[in-house]
């Protein structure tokens, strides 16, 4: 198991380096001068000189490689050129929003997509199992940020149940935490729930085959403790690699989604950055959300590798 | 395989009938595939006769007119019609995604060749590949393209960037199956030279699979394009791109909520008809693939 986990470390290693490297170029991929570009329009030659020294804008690309990876190791992702503070701080303060929003939208996804898979492989062919099978082609065809516009209309303009936006953080209070939240991450989670309901249904189907199972039942046992007990122990595996794909798409999906609500999040950040040429909390985000990525990516790899034993001695 | 008649609601002995029918559900899934995807692609082409007036005409008088006889979708904050607006952006969505398809398959197929079939490529390349894909897929494009500057062909870039590793994986995975066959060693047995038994015997047997990737590949690229269009990445406004129609309603969901509700429906429809495609063309082309798996 050591062996196994130190090997996926060393390549996640590489891959942060190779990541790191990416977010730099971004800022170098700007055709023209940058410090031209993030001065802004009609900003003085003094204005761009200023920034050019300031982010070493002038010093040869080796030069401000080194900086960049000299900071990194200091957990120092340069200064943003709006905001007043540094990258490390401005995204400190917005991590929170997001990972509540993922967060939510995680247990909206994992409990709906499971019930309902489980339901639908127990009751093949009634209307469970067919609204799970349209929901999973429906969820990759729709835009996520178009459902959360539409979940507004509805739920804040066609009733007034739920506010169309902003962020309480959870010490303000649970109940205003979740108002705030839950349309945002029922806009996420809902494009996700018929992918994980899909194949919980085709695993637990496949072990409700399985003689041990029909072991179980002659002894008895009733049909949902047969399910808990002995065929959700196989689902395990196939559940888990499709929950850490949405998990995944769920960060990805809230840049947008972030901005369609107002939520105080990374993606709001960003998106803002982008609009105002902000481009070291452009370079800081892009790195922390791949390094949210890595880092999801390898939990999985290691539970995975912790539940099948066969996965450690490929 | 009536061996478990103590299983709730059995699914044996109707096996064989299911698979029958999940067979013309195949099938099925194609047509309405090909239905959808020729209704969307008609409808860009024969924008300029289909619509109701230029996108781009504007009647204040009419803002926020409701959709009726003279505006099918209703109108916008500036009096233009949303259907023309929808229609036009067709086109647009629809140029970016097939570009894409285009740049990220040639890319992504060279990448992956080479991959799969030079050993000392191998490694290089797709370790590069899986840094580009350890980025969420959007966040890259919309750095790529906030650092090229907002146009439709820095929009292709930043997505083909994004979709290119994608293909270039199922690639090599089909190189590395069809190098070992035993018609590629006759072949270079017989003298052929690498470019010659690459070209014309190893990339063949991977067009299937490749086909099936790129079909959705054209949907991810549809749907990403709209989501920078949304976030102001897209061609620049007067344009019309289903994602900036959105964007622009979006101040006015309490007045006028059709603004958003057809350019997103419209994204929706085109979506789903590649997904099918890709779905029913993989079921026809190559049942082995259509095992479930993420």
């Amino acid at each position: 198991m050591g062996r196994y986990i130190a090997r996926r470390l060393l390549a996640t290693v590489l891959v942060l380096l190779l990541v790191t490297l990416i977010s730099f170029s971004i800022m170098h991929m700007v055709p023209g001068d940058p410090a031209v570009v993030m001065a802004g329009v009609g900003a003085s030659a003094d204005q761009v000189q200023r920034i050019r020294e300031q982010f070493g804008l002038g010093a040869p690309f080796l030069v401000r490689l080194g900086h960049w990876y000299a900071g990194l190791l200091r957990g120092d992702l340069g200064q943003s050129i709006l905001l007043g503070r540094s990258v490390a701080q401005a995204i400190g303060e917005r991590l929170p929003a997001t990972l509540s929003l993922a967060s939510l939208a995680f247990v909206l996804t994992a409990g709906l997509g499971i019930a309902l898979g489980t339901v639908a492989a127990i009751r093949p062919n009634t209307w469970v199992d067919h609204a799970v099978m349209s929901l999973a082609v429906v969820g990759v065809s729709v835009p996520g940020f178009w459902l959360g516009l539409i979940l507004i209309i509805l739920f804040s303009v066609v009733v007034d149940w739920l506010p169309a936006g902003g962020y309480v953080p959870l010490a303000q209070g649970a109940g205003a935490w979740f108002r705030a939240l839950v349309l945002p991450a029922a806009s996420l989670a809902l494009l996700q729930v018929g992918l994980l309901a899909r194949i919980t249904r085709s695993t637990v189907a496949e072990t409700l085959q399985e003689d041990y199972v029909r072991t179980a039942r002659a002894k008895g046992l009733s049909t949902w403790v047969v399910v808990g007990r002995h065929a959700f122990g196989n689902a395990t595996i196939p559940v888990m690699t499709v929950l850490g794909i949405s998990t995944s798409l769920l960060l990805s999906g809230s840049v947008v989604v972030e901005t369609v609500f107002s939520i105080p999040g990374l993606g709001r950040l960003m998106a803002t950055a982008i609009l105002a040429r902000d481009y070291p909390v452009i370079q800081g985000g892009l790195l922390v959300t791949a390094l949210l990525f890595v880092v999801i990516n390898l939990a999985v790899d290691v539970l995975y590798a912790w539940l099948d034993p066969r996965i450690r001695y490929e | 395989m009536s061996d478990a008649p103590t299983l709730p609601r059995p699914a044996a002995g109707s096996r064989g009938g299911r698979r029958g029918l999940r067979a013309l559900a195949g099938h099925r899934t194609l047509l309405v595939g090909v239905v959808l995807c020729a209704g969307i692609a008609a409808a860009a082409g024969l924008a300029d006769l289909i619509h109701v007036q230029a996108p781009g005409r504007m009647r204040m008088r009419d803002a926020f007119a409701a959709p009726g006889r003279l505006y099918p979708f209703g109108a916008d904050n500036l009096g233009r019609d949303v259907y023309s607006r929808v229609v036009h952006g067709a086109r647009v969505s629809l140029g970016i995604g097939l570009a894409t398809v285009g740049v990220a398959g040639i890319a992504g197929t060279g990448l992956g060749c080479v991959a799969g079939y030079f050993r000392r490529w191998d490694e290089p390349v797709m370790r590069a590949m899986d840094a580009l894909m350890a980025f969420p897929a959007i966040l890259l494009a919309v750095a790529i393209t906030a650092a090229l500057g907002p146009s439709a062909v820095n929009a292709v870039i930043a997505l083909a960037a994004v979709y290119c590793p994608r293909t270039a994986r199922i690639v090599r995975a089909s190189v590395l199956v069809a190098r070992e066959m035993e018609y590629v060693q006759a072949v270079r047995a017989i003298g052929a030279g690498q470019t010659r038994v690459l070209l014309g015997h190893v990339l063949p047997n991977c067009s299937t699979p490749l086909l099936v990737q790129l079909t959705f590949v054209f949907a991810y690229a549809v749907l990403a394009e709209a989501a920078l269009s949304f976030l102001g990445m897209g061609p620049p406004p007067p344009t019309p791109t289903w994602g900036n129609v959105i964007a622009e309603g979006r101040d006015y969901l309490r007045e006028a909520p059709w603004i958003c509700l057809f350019p997103g429906i419209a994204i929706s429809v085109t979506v789903l008809g590649l997904n099918l495609l890709g779905d029913g063309l993989r079921d026809l082309l190559d049942p082995r693939l259509s095992v479930e798996g993420a």
